[in-house]
C-alpha cells in the first residue's frame, strides 16, 4: 500500500529527530574527557574515552572474538528462553487449571533476582562450557516472555471468539488465526526486554567463571590486573552487541506487526 | 413470503446460574424465508441472548431451536448463518479484502474463487477501492459495511445482526439502513436484527418483536405493512408514525418491568 512507502521527506524528518540525542551524547563524551584532564581523575576510577577507544581498536582481535563467543551464548539463551516462554504461555492459556496452579508461582519467580543464581547454574552445568551461560540467559528470558505472551493470548475480545465460533472454527484455528496474531505485539514487547536480559545473563554468568574465550571473563581478568581501558573496551563491545540484538528484534517487530497502533504510518 | 421456516424457536428458556437470572422465558418464534425481523426491548430483555441462542453461541436451558430445519448446532457447523456485532470485529492484521475472505478461507475455498467473491462483496457494500486498506484506515461506518460483507460472503440463508449500527452517528446509521435494505432485497436472505431504536426497527423490518425484561419475554409482535422499497420518504409517512407509536405503546405497556433510566431511554 502507498501508505507504507517511506518518502524522502520522512527520512529527513526522522534524521532531524535524532539530532538532539546525538548532540547530548557527543557533549557527554566531551565533558567526560575534559573532566578527567581538569580534575586529574585516576585512570582506574575512570579512563579517558580516547584511552578506551584506543584499547577498543588495539585489541579488536581479542575483544570481538570474545564478544562473539558471549553473544552466541546470549543468543542461544534468548532463543531457548523465549520459545520456552511462548510454549508455556500457550499451554497455560489452553488449560486454565494449569494456569491457576502455575501463574502465581511464575509471577513470584519473575520477581526474584534470577541473576543471583548464576553461580549455581555454573555448578549445575559445566562452568567452562557455554551451556551454563545459555541456561542463565534462558531462564532470565523465560519469565517476561511467558507472562507477556499469556497476557496477549488472553486479551482477545469475546466478540472475536464468538465470531470464530459462528464459523464453527476449532480451538486450534482460533489460536492460529486470532489468539496468536493478537498476542504478537505483546510477544515482541517481551522479546525486546528479553534481548537485553540475555546479554546481561551471559556476561554476568561469565563473571562467576567461564572459558577464557568469553567476554565476561576477559572484562573481569583485565579489571583484576588494573587494565581498566581494556575492561571498559570489553564493556563497550558487550553494549554494542546488546544494542545490535535489541535492534534486530525491534526491526523484526516493525516488519511483522505493522498493524499495531504504535507501528502504523501516521 | 414462501412460508419455509428458516428459524423455529420452541419454548426456549435460558437461565444464567450466576445471579440466577432468567434471561429468556418460554420464547416461541418462527421466521420464514425472506423475513426481516427486529428484536427490540430495553437492556436485559434478552434480545441479544435470543440472537445467540439462534446462532448456537449460547445453549438454551430448555426448548429447541432449529435453523433451516436442522438443530442450531448442526446449522452452525454447516455455516447456515452470518453474524454482525455492534463493533465490527475486524482483524487489524488483515486487509479489508482478507477480512471479508476469512470465512471463505475457513471453508477451504481456493484463492481464485475467494478473490472473485470478495470483489463481488466489496462492490455490494460499495467499498470497491478499499480492498487493500486495513480496517483501522476506515471510518466506523465503512468498518461496519466490511463486517456485513464478511457475514454475507458465503451466502448464508440467515443473517444475525446484534445492534450493528448502535455505535454509529445518526446520519451514518440512516444511510446504512438504506444500504442494508437494498442488500437484503438483492440477496433475499432472512434477517434477525437486534436494536434499541424503535424508528430503526420499524423502518427496516417486516415484523417487529417487542420484548420485555425480567424475565425476558415476547411482549407483542407488530407486523410492519409499509411497502418496499422503503426510502427516505418512508420515514415521513403517517403509517410509519402510527407503527412507531404502536411499538412504543407495547414497550410502555410493559413499563412496570422497567427501571426508571430504561423508561427514559425509550421516550426518545
Amino acid at each position: 500500500m502507498s501508505s507504507y512507502t517511506i518518502t524522502p521527506g520522512s527520512v529527513g524528518r526522522q534524521a532531524r529527530e535524532w539530532v538532539p540525542a546525538i548532540a547530548v551524547f557527543v557533549l557527554a563524551i566531551a565533558v567526560w574527557q575534559g573532566a578527567i584532564a581538569a580534575f586529574h581523575i585516576q585512570q582506574f576510577l575512570l579512563p579517558k574515552p580516547t584511552a578506551i577507544v584506543s584499547a577498543f581498536w588495539d585489541q579488536r582481535h581479542t575483544l570481538w572474538p570474545a564478544g562473539w563467543y558471549t553473544f552466541k551464548e546470549a543468543l542461544g539463551g534468548f532463543a531457548l528462553g523465549s520459545l520456552g516462554g511462548i510454549a508455556a504461555a500457550t499451554l497455560i492459556g489452553r488449560f486454565r487449571a494449569l494456569g491457576n496452579a502455575l501463574m502465581p508461582i511464575a509471577i513470584a519467580a519473575n520477581a526474584i533476582p534470577i541473576i543471583a543464581f548464576a553461580p549455581i547454574f555454573n555448578a549445575w552445568f559445566d562452568p567452562l562450557s557455554p551451556n551454563s551461560k545459555m541456561a542463565i540467559a534462558g531462564v532470565l528470558c523465560f519469565f517476561p516472555v511467558m507472562v507477556n505472551t499469556l497476557r496477549g493470548l488472553t486479551s482477545v475480545s469475546p466478540r472475536q471468539i464468538e465470531l470464530m465460533r459462528s464459523y464453527a472454527a476449532s480451538d486450534l484455528t482460533i489460536w492460529r488465526r486470532v489468539r496468536f496474531p493478537t498476542a504478537l505485539p505483546f510477544i515482541f514487547t517481551a522479546l525486546k526486554v528479553a534481548s537485553v536480559l540475555a546479554m546481561i545473563g551471559a556476561v554476568v554468568g561469565e563473571y562467576f567463571g567461564g572459558s577464557y574465550d568469553a567476554l565476561g571473563v576477559l572484562i573481569r581478568s583485565k579489571a583484576q590486573i588494573l587494565d581498566f581501558q581494556t575492561a571498559w573496551a570489553g564493556i563497550l563491545v558487550a553494549s554494542l552487541l546488546g544494542i545490535a540484538l535489541y535492534l534486530a528484534v525491534a526491526l523484526t517487530e516493525r516488519a511483522v506487526v505493522r498493524w499495531a497502533p504504535e507501528n502504523r504510518p501516521s | 413470503m414462501t412460508g419455509v421456516n428458516v428459524v423455529e424457536i420452541q419454548s426456549v428458556t435460558k437461565t444464567f446460574p450466576a445471579g440466577n437470572v432468567t434471561a429468556l422465558e418460554n420464547i416461541d418464534l418462527t421466521l420464514t424465508t425472506g423475513e426481516f425481523v427486529s428484536l427490540i426491548g430495553p437492556s436485559g430483555c434478552g434480545k441479544s441472548t435470543l440472537l445467540r441462542v439462534i446462532g448456537d453461541l449460547i445453549e438454551p436451558s430448555a426448548g429447541t431451536v432449529t435453523v433451516n430445519g436442522k438443530p442450531a448446532k448442526q446449522a452452525r457447523g454447516d455455516h447456515d448463518y452470518g453474524i454482525v456485532f455492534q463493533d465490527s470485529v475486524l482483524f487489524d492484521w488483515r486487509t479489508v479484502a482478507k477480512n471479508i475472505g476469512l470465512p471463505l478461507e475457513l471453508l477451504g475455498w481456493d484463492r481464485a474463487k475467494r478473490k472473485q467473491r470478495v470483489d463481488e462483496m466489496l462492490e455490494l457494500v460499495e467499498l470497491g477501492s478499499f480492498g487493500e486498506h486495513y480496517p483501522w484506515q476506515l471510518s466506523g461506518g465503512m468498518q461496519q459495511r466490511v463486517s456485513i460483507a464478511r457475514a454475507l460472503a458465503f451466502e448464508p440463508a440467515l443473517l444475525l445482526m446484534d445492534e450493528p449500527f448502535g455505535a454509529l452517528d445518526e446520519m451514518t446509521r440512516e444511510r446504512l439502513n438504506l444500504e442494508l435494505l437494498s442488500i437484503w432485497q438483492k440477496l433475499a436472505s432472512t434477517v434477525v436484527f437486534v436494536t434499541h431504536s424503535i424508528s430503526e426497527a420499524v423502518f427496516l423490518s417486516t415484523r417487529v418483536v417487542v420484548m420485555s425484561p425480567r424475565p425476558g419475554r415476547i411482549a407483542g409482535v407488530v407486523d410492519i405493512d409499509l411497502p418496499y422499497p422503503r426510502t427516505v420518504e418512508t420515514r415521513e409517512e403517517p403509517r410509519y408514525f402510527a407503527l412507531v407509536t404502536e411499538v412504543r405503546e407495547l414497550l410502555r405497556k410493559r413499563g412496570e418491568h422497567l427501571l426508571p433510566e430504561e423508561e427514559a431511554a425509550l421516550t426518545e
